[in-house]
């Protein structure tokens, strides 16, 4: 093959390529980072993007000349081996380049590292704690405690065999049961922390995520600048359902998010009266407090995981007395959490009545708020 | 053919039946026994990323429970890393370096029986734990706790195969020092000795560094446990964090014990299919064992995203992109050795050029990551995975790919064959990056490592992801026929084998006698460096 032939082809292969590529852009094929919705994402994005292009202009220079060498410094073209195999002027310059051109990077990277790390003068402060597998919310300025995890919906989907097709549902995996709700322009503070095990806060918008480690406390911040809704994941491997503990968090204005917070006071109050329920109430509600909290482990229809999670369908436990199973719920044991600093007791007495009688269970019996309370 | 090796010819009987290979004390032997448990644990290893990445074909879940999924993430990684980078690196040094140096075997041969035997033991005990209660190991080839104390009846039998490989791992080090700084032939200088051995040398300094710390972070999770110590729990006054900053100490180490033998072996390919010495010999030797003191400063680049204080962040920034320098100088080297040489394409070097080209792809990315405030959006996604698999795939198990190829020869008296070897190596290329570069993309647009399911923006990347997998596996098949057949026979390999082959090992018969080098050569300045 001529050597002009040979561009021929190079040239027309690589259009072919970028052809396909600018196709597959406008199509299914996400590419990049996102520039997100706070000034943090958008200097980690013009940092990324300044990266990016020296390395990818690094990497052409090396592989060109790599590939010049493959292709004229062959044997079959009749080259002769020279036989040079030192010259210090050579090393000494592709040893300060890189050198210069690692600082040229290290200054924007530590002036951009710099500003993430400035937690100071917050306006609200929002602590966030991992569980396995949902994420709580703590208002801390508002008193107000919010629990989050994978929408039912999604939950069904991701099974084994579930016959639903996951492009039936919109943001698959990247919707919760209670979204949080954040004021634009703000400067929060985001605490994090964990129940259990170690798991990771990530919001791509925001442009940062951060580990929960239990035992401590991490603080961040940011000041989103746009409303709308920013979905997220856990990032640290927290277990079976480390891949189904979305982050779903509604960006408002600060006069919507007034509204929010006195609709979420007003339901904790409401909840805090402790009236009795129905049955029919009790056993709504608990289906719903199961899906989001119980069935992970327990599983849907309660059947459990052998030598892992145990079975609620026939266990002594709820199907003995009451009491019992309050306290188990509310205390944890082993892998089990602790739910009363998750659930209000509402939901508890929901989602005990509702272990209670499903399933083939039938204890009969209803647990109403106020035994919860007496029980804490 | 030198009187030395004639002479040894007529002392060349071996041990027969299975007593040779058990209680084996021939380092051609032992070599060949960690080669062939290094390609088995190969195997084992890729079948679990098969299933990996069959789940991940298309979003939803198939086939595996995200638990066992887990675990295939898991033990893939422990399979890979301590079943088969390690033991191939460690089996070539067998092989090669008493070979390469002269010397009549390695310095302890009952101490490299034990080593090896350790690693089928050890890992019985790893996969063994697929039978037991509460399942294989999940919680990460990291072992990072809390999360690791979730596991069953497995949890001890983790702890202590990773003990025994530990042992293995520095018995063998310590023989690899002992042998070359103790059995050079009369001549054989350290400025002399072939780049594979200098990166062997400077790789077991890292082992024994770097191993014992792995150990005692494996024993205080023993104990935090069984017996009621509290080091990495908080309510105890612990840190979970404790254990990320001993594991990383050994972690990061443990990468360029995983990938200088690696460049040791293209150090060893290009020049003789470049007909041309190596360039900067002596800035090799000095670009490697700087790159082997650096590796113990940059360990928290791992961990960033824990929430370290401003100091240490800019440190440990600092700190890994000065890792870029001696990279980029060996990098060059190579590039220059191949400059105006005379260069024909064999199997070995075609992987050489292979890892020149990919493992630089790698070290594009891992600079990237080393920019600590850009690493808060890439840590724990799929930029990560593109990123350590381009490092270890095209970059560390290419090279051994190609040492094999370039060895083969001498090992078994015949040559392969180059068509099949050529075969394998643009499949294996072609694929590797159908089944890599594209991880790049998702993981940037925001997909997590470690999920058994993604939302459907990821699923026609993964889909063409899974295919590049399953080809690069099944590619992989090609090498055990070429090793297979070339084994049973084929054209006769001459005692040089390469054209613009050098060293002691090319001087020796192929294959060599079971005994070699009872009479030391003597070593020349002309006679040296390949």
């Amino acid at each position: 093959m001529s050597v002009d032939k040979l561009k021929r082809t190079v040239l027309g292969l690589i259009a072919v390529s970028l052809f396909l590529v600018s196709g597959a852009v406008l199509a299914e094929y996400p590419l990049n980072l996102t520039e997100g919705v706070t000034e943090t994402s958008h200097r980690v994005y013009e940092l990324h993007m300044i990266i990016l292009y020296v390395v990818t202009v690094i990497g052409i220079v090396v592989f060109s000349v790599m590939t010049w060498s493959i292709f004229h410094h062959r044997k079959s073209k009749g080259a002769v081996a020279a036989q040079f195999h030192h010259s210090t002027t050579a090393e000494i310059i592709w040893t300060v380049i890189p050198i210069l051109i690692l600082i040229g990077m290290a200054i924007p990277a530590t002036q951009v590292l710099i500003f993430m790390e400035k937690t100071g003068d917050a306006e609200m402060t929002l602590k966030v704690t991992g569980h396995q597998w949902k994420w709580q919310y703590d208002y801390l300025d508002e008193d107000i405690t919010i629990v989050s995890a994978l929408h039912a919906d999604d939950r069904a989907a991701a099974q084994i065999d579930s016959g639903i097709n996951p492009e039936s549902i919109d943001n698959y995996l990247n919707n919760v049961d209670n979204p949080i709700v954040l004021p634009i322009d703000t400067k929060i503070r985001i605490l994090t922390t964990a129940s259990d095990v170690i798991h990771s806060w990530w919001v791509p918008d925001l442009g940062w995520k951060r580990d929960a480690i239990p035992g401590f406390i991490n603080d961040n911040w940011t000041n989103i600048k746009k409303v709308g809704t920013y979905r997220g994941k856990c990032t640290e491997l927290c277990g079976k359902d480390h891949g189904f503990m979305p982050i779903v968090v509604h960006a408002v204005t600060k006069e919507d998010y007034a509204v929010w917070i006195e609709e979420k006071k007003a339901e904790k109050a409401e909840a805090a009266l402790g009236k009795d329920m129905t049955m029919a109430e009790l056993m709504e509600k608990g289906a719903t407090v199961y899906a989001a909290n119980c069935a992970a482990c327990h599983m849907a229809q309660g059947e459990g995981a052998a030598g892992l999670f145990p079975a609620l369908a026939g266990s002594p436990i709820a199907t003995g007395p009451a009491g019992d199973h309050i306290s188990k719920v509310l205390d944890g044991k082993n892998l089990m959490p602790a739910f009363k600093g998750q659930l209000n007791d509402v939901d508890l007495a929901a989602v005990i009545t509702y272990e209670r009688n499903s399933w083939g269970n039938d204890a009969g019996d209803m647990v109403q708020p106020s035994d919860v309370k007496a029980a804490r | 053919m030198s009187d030395a090796a004639v002479h040894d010819d007529h002392h060349d009987h071996k041990p027969t039946g299975i007593g040779r290979w058990l209680f084996s004390t021939n380092h051609k032997d032992i070599g060949t026994m960690y080669l062939i448990f290094a390609l088995t644990m190969f195997f084992v290893g890729g079948a679990m990323a098969m299933v990996i990445r069959a789940e991940l074909f298309q979003p939803g879940l198939q086939f595996v429970n995200p638990q066992f999924f887990n675990s295939m993430t898991t033990v893939h990684a422990l399979v890979m890393i301590f079943g088969a980078l390690m033991p191939a690196g460690v089996g070539l040094a067998n092989w090669m370096i008493p070979l390469m140096i002269g010397a009549p075997d390695m310095a302890m041969p009952r101490m490299n029986n034990m080593s090896f035997w350790l690693l089928p033991f050890s890992f019985t005990l790893l996969l063994s734990t697929f039978f037991m209660e509460g399942g294989a190991p999940a919680g990460g080839w990291t072992m990072y706790p809390p999360l690791v104390f979730q596991l069953g009846d497995g949890f001890p039998f983790l702890i202590f195969a990773v003990h025994l490989l530990g042992i293995s791992s520095i018995m063998g080090a310590i023989n690899i020092i002992a042998t070359v700084f103790n059995m050079r032939a009369p001549g054989m200088t350290f400025m002399r000795l072939p780049l594979f051995v200098w990166t062997w040398i400077i790789t077991a300094f890292l082992l024994i560094a770097a191993m014992p710390v792995l150990a005692g972070g494996v024993t205080m999770l023993l104990t935090d446990k069984f017996f009621g110590t509290a080091f990495f729990d908080a309510a105890g006054g612990g840190d979970p964090l404790l254990f990320q900053h001993v594991f990383w100490f050994f972690g990061h180490p443990e990468v360029y014990i995983l990938v200088l033998p690696s460049f040791g072996i293209i150090s060893q390919i290009i020049p003789t299919f470049a007909r041309k010495p190596l360039f900067g010999y002596s800035s090799m030797v000095y670009a490697t064992a700087s790159i082997a003191f650096l590796s113990f400063f940059v360990w928290a680049h791992h961990m960033f995203a824990v929430g370290m204080p401003l100091a240490g962040e800019l440190f440990f920034m600092y700190a890994t992109m000065m890792i870029a320098v001696p990279t980029g100088v060996k990098i060059f080297n190579w590039t220059a050795t191949m400059w105006k040489g005379s260069m024909t394409f064999e199997t070995p070097m075609l992987f050489a050029i292979g890892v020149l080209f990919m493992f630089s792809i790698g070290g594009f990315s891992g600079v990237m990551m080393g920019i600590t405030p850009v690493d808060f959006q890439y840590h724990d996604t799929y930029f990560i995975v593109a990123h350590f698999h381009y490092v270890i795939v095209p970059g560390i198990i290419f090279g051994i790919i190609g040492g094999i190829y370039y060895w083969l020869p001498k090992w078994t008296g015949h040559m392969y064959d180059e068509t099949l070897g050529k075969w394998h190596f643009w499949l294996s290329t072609i694929s590797v990056n159908v089944l890599f570069f594209p991880m790049h993309f998702i993981g940037l647009a925001g997909m997590p490592r470690r999920i058994p399911d993604y939302s459907t923006q990821f699923a026609d990347w993964n889909a063409i992801i899974s295919i590049g997998g399953i080809v690069f596996g099944l590619s992989q098949l090609i090498m055990v026929w070429v090793v297979i057949k070339c084994i049973r026979g084929g054209e006769k390999a001459t005692d040089e084998v390469w054209e613009g082959a050098h060293g002691l090992e090319f001087t020796l018969p192929s294959p060599p006698p079971f005994h070699s080098f009872t009479t030391p050569p003597e070593v020349t300045e002309a006679s040296a460096h390949s």
